[in-house]
C-alpha cells in the first residue's frame, strides 16, 4: 500500500495512506495527524501546514511556487527543506515520503 | 438582559427594504448600535461584491463572502496594501492611514520589514513569556472586586493588554497608560465629543507619541541589542534608518495591532458566553476546550477588526463584478466570518466548534497577523485563570449592555458592566 510517513518533533512516526492527487496537508488532516493546522484550508495563505522534507524526497517534488515562497517567508523557523504541505500533491513517485512536522505552527 | 444584546444577529431585518445601492455598511452609527448584521446578511445573499458610491469615507467596494475575501487576500499584486493608496483601512482623511508602515506595503519590501519584528512572537519567545503573562493575569484578577459591578473593559481587557504591550516595547511601566490612549487616538474618527475633534489635534498628540518613542529609540540604539520590539528595529539594518513618518507608522501598527484587537476579544468572549449559557456550562464542565477551540471561536465570533482594505492596482473581476484600478476594496472579515457557505452555523457561538481555527479574523496571505499566536496565548491564559477562580457557569455575569466603539474598523467595546458572584 502506498504511504506517507509523518514524523513529529519528538520523533514519533505516523503512517497514513497516500492518495493520488491529494495534498500532504489533506492526508494529515484527514487522518488525524497532529502538528498540521491548515487554518486556510489549503489556499497557500497561512503557512500553518509548514513541514520539512528530507532527501531523497525533497528533490522529487515540484519546485516551490511564488505564492508558497511568499508564505514560507512568514514561518518562524524556515529551513532549506521547508515546504507547505498543502502545495504538495501525492503521487506514486512519493510512496514512502518522510515529512517532518515542527514543534508548533505559526 | 435587554433586547439588543439578546437578539441574535439575523432575527430582525430592518435592512430588508433599503434599495441595495443605498446600503452603506461603513456608517459608524451601525457599529455603535451593533445593527450592521442584517445588512451584511442581505449583501451576502443578494450582492456579495457590492459597490457603495457614497459614504463618510468615499466610494468603496464591499467584499462580504469568505471565499471572495480569500481571493483578495491571496492576490496582493492586484489588491495592494500600499500606504500611498490609503493603506489598509477604509479611512480617507485619517493621516495615520497614509503613514508608511510594513502592513501597508506590498511584497517584497513588506516581507523584509515584517521579518524584523517576527522573532518576538516566535514559539520559543512565547514560551518564555507565558509565565510572565500568567502571573500578571493572576495579579489583575486577584484585584477584581467580588459581589459588586465593575467595568470589565478597564479592569481586565485594557489592563492586561496594556501590560503586554509595555513588555513587548520594554516601555516604562509607570507610563504605560499612554499606550492605549495612543492606540485609540490612531483609529478614532475625530468629531465633537470624541477623543479628538480634528485631524490636526490627532496628529499633534501623536507627535508626542513619536517624541516619547524617539527618546526610547536613542537609548536602545546606544545600548546592546535586546529582545524588545524597539531594540530589534533599532539594531536591524532593514529598519534602523526609518524616516520619522515610517517610525510613527510602524509604532501605530504595533500599538494598535497589539492592543485594540486582543482587548476587544477579551471583552467579546465574556459577552459571547453570557449570551450562550449552554456554552458557558460546556466550558466549565470541560476547561480543556479553552485551548483546543474556544479561543479561536471567540476570535471568530468577535472579529475585533471588522475589515481590512486593499486598493485595486489593475482592473479585476471579483464575484462577477469589475473592480476598476484605483478602487477601494473593503474585505469585511466580520461578514466572511458569518458566511454560511464557509462556516457551519456561523451565527452560533460554539465553544467546542470543529475546525475553529478556520476564520478570517487574522487575515490570510502575506499580511496574516504576525501576533496571532501571542493573542491566542493571552486569551487562553485569561480564561484558564478566570475558571481557576470562578469555576461555575454564569459566575461572571454581564450586568448590562456594553458601550460599543462607533467605528467600522475597530469592532470593540468602550465599557462593559460585569459582576463576579461569590
Amino acid at each position: 500500500m502506498s504511504k506517507i510517513i509523518f514524523i513529529d518533533h519528538s520523533g514519533t512516526r505516523r503512517e497514513v495512506p497516500g492518495v493520488d492527487g491529494e495534498s500532504l496537508m489533506e492526508a494529515a488532516v484527514g487522518n488525524g495527524v497532529p502538528g498540521i493546522d491548515a487554518d486556510c484550508g489549503g489556499s497557500c495563505a497561512c503557512a500553518t501546514c509548514h513541514v520539512t522534507i528530507l532527501e531523497p524526497w525533497l528533490s522529487k517534488l515540484t519546485p516551490v511556487g511564488k505564492d508558497e515562497r511568499a508564505m514560507l517567508e512568514a514561518v518562524s523557523d524556515p529551513e532549506p527543506s521547508s515546504r507547505l504541505a498543502c502545495q504538495i500533491r501525492y503521487s506514486a513517485a512519493l510512496d514512502g515520503i518522510e515529512v517532518r512536522t515542527p514543534v508548533s505552527q505559526h | 438582559m435587554n433586547a439588543v444584546m439578546a437578539a441574535s444577529p439575523q432575527t430582525h431585518d430592518p435592512a430588508h427594504d433599503v434599495p441595495l445601492d443605498q446600503i452603506d455598511v461603513s456608517n459608524p452609527e451601525l457599529w455603535a448600535s451593533d445593527s450592521f448584521w442584517p445588512y451584511f446578511a442581505r449583501l451576502r445573499r443578494e450582492d456579495p461584491v457590492h459597490y457603495c458610491a457614497k459614504s463618510l469615507f468615499g466610494p468603496y467596494w464591499s467584499v462580504t463572502k469568505y471565499k471572495d475575501i480569500m481571493e483578495v487576500e491571496t492576490h496582493p499584486e492586484i489588491f495592494s496594501s500600499e500606504f500611498r493608496y490609503g493603506g489598509i483601512t477604509i479611512f480617507e482623511t485619517n493621516k495615520v492611514a497614509f503613514l508608511p508602515m510594513f502592513i501597508a506595503m506590498d511584497p517584497p519590501i513588506h516581507d523584509e520589514k515584517r521579518k524584523v519584528v517576527q522573532p518576538i512572537v516566535a514559539p520559543d519567545n512565547l514560551m518564555r513569556m507565558e509565565a510572565l503573562i500568567r502571573s500578571r493575569t493572576a495579579a489583575a484578577l486577584d484585584q477584581l472586586p467580588v459581589g459588586e459591578t465593575f467595568d470589565w473593559v478597564q479592569r481586565v481587557s485594557i489592563n492586561l493588554t496594556t501590560q503586554m504591550l509595555a513588555t513587548l516595547f520594554d516601555f516604562p511601566f509607570e507610563d504605560r497608560d499612554k499606550l492605549p490612549f495612543w492606540s485609540d487616538l490612531a483609529t478614532t474618527i475625530p468629531g465633537p465629543g470624541g477623543i479628538v475633534e480634528t485631524e490636526e489635534e490627532r496628529m499633534r498628540l501623536l507627535g508626542e507619541c513619536a517624541q516619547y518613542f524617539g527618546r526610547l529609540w536613542v537609548e536602545r540604539i546606544q545600548a546592546p541589542p535586546k529582545t524588545d520590539l524597539l531594540s530589534m528595529m533599532a539594531h536591524d539594518p532593514r529598519t534602523r534608518s526609518m524616516t520619522p513618518e515610517e517610525f510613527l507608522g510602524n509604532l501605530m501598527l504595533l500599538i494598535v495591532g497589539g492592543n485594540d484587537t486582543t482587548r476587544n476579544s477579551m471583552t467579546g468572549g465574556l459577552i459571547a458566553l453570557h449570551q450562550n449559557p449552554a456554552e458557558y456550562a460546556k466550558l466549565c464542565a470541560n476547561p480543556a476546550i479553552i485551548g483546543s477551540s474556544m479561543i479561536s471561536e471567540i476570535i471568530r465570533w468577535q472579529t475585533p477588526l471588522a475589515h481590512m482594505r486593499r486598493t485595486a492596482v489593475v482592473d479585476a473581476e471579483l464575484g462577477g463584478k469589475t473592480i476598476k484600478a484605483g478602487d477601494k476594496v473593503i474585505m469585511w472579515y466580520v461578514s466572511g466570518n458569518r458566511d454560511p457557505e464557509s462556516i457551519d452555523q456561523p451565527d452560533r457561538f460554539i465553544a467546542d466548534r470543529a475546525r475553529a481555527r478556520q476564520h478570517l479574523s487574522f487575515g490570510f496571505g502575506v499580511h496574516r497577523c504576525v501576533g496571532n499566536r501571542l493573542a491566542e496565548l493571552q486569551l487562553k491564559i485569561l480564561w484558564e485563570e478566570l475558571l481557576q477562580r470562578w469555576p461555575r457557569p454564569g459566575q461572571i455575569e454581564v450586568m448590562g449592555e456594553p458601550r460599543r466603539v462607533a467605528s467600522p474598523f475597530v469592532k470593540g467595546y468602550e465599557s462593559l458592566p460585569v459582576r463576579i458572584h461569590r
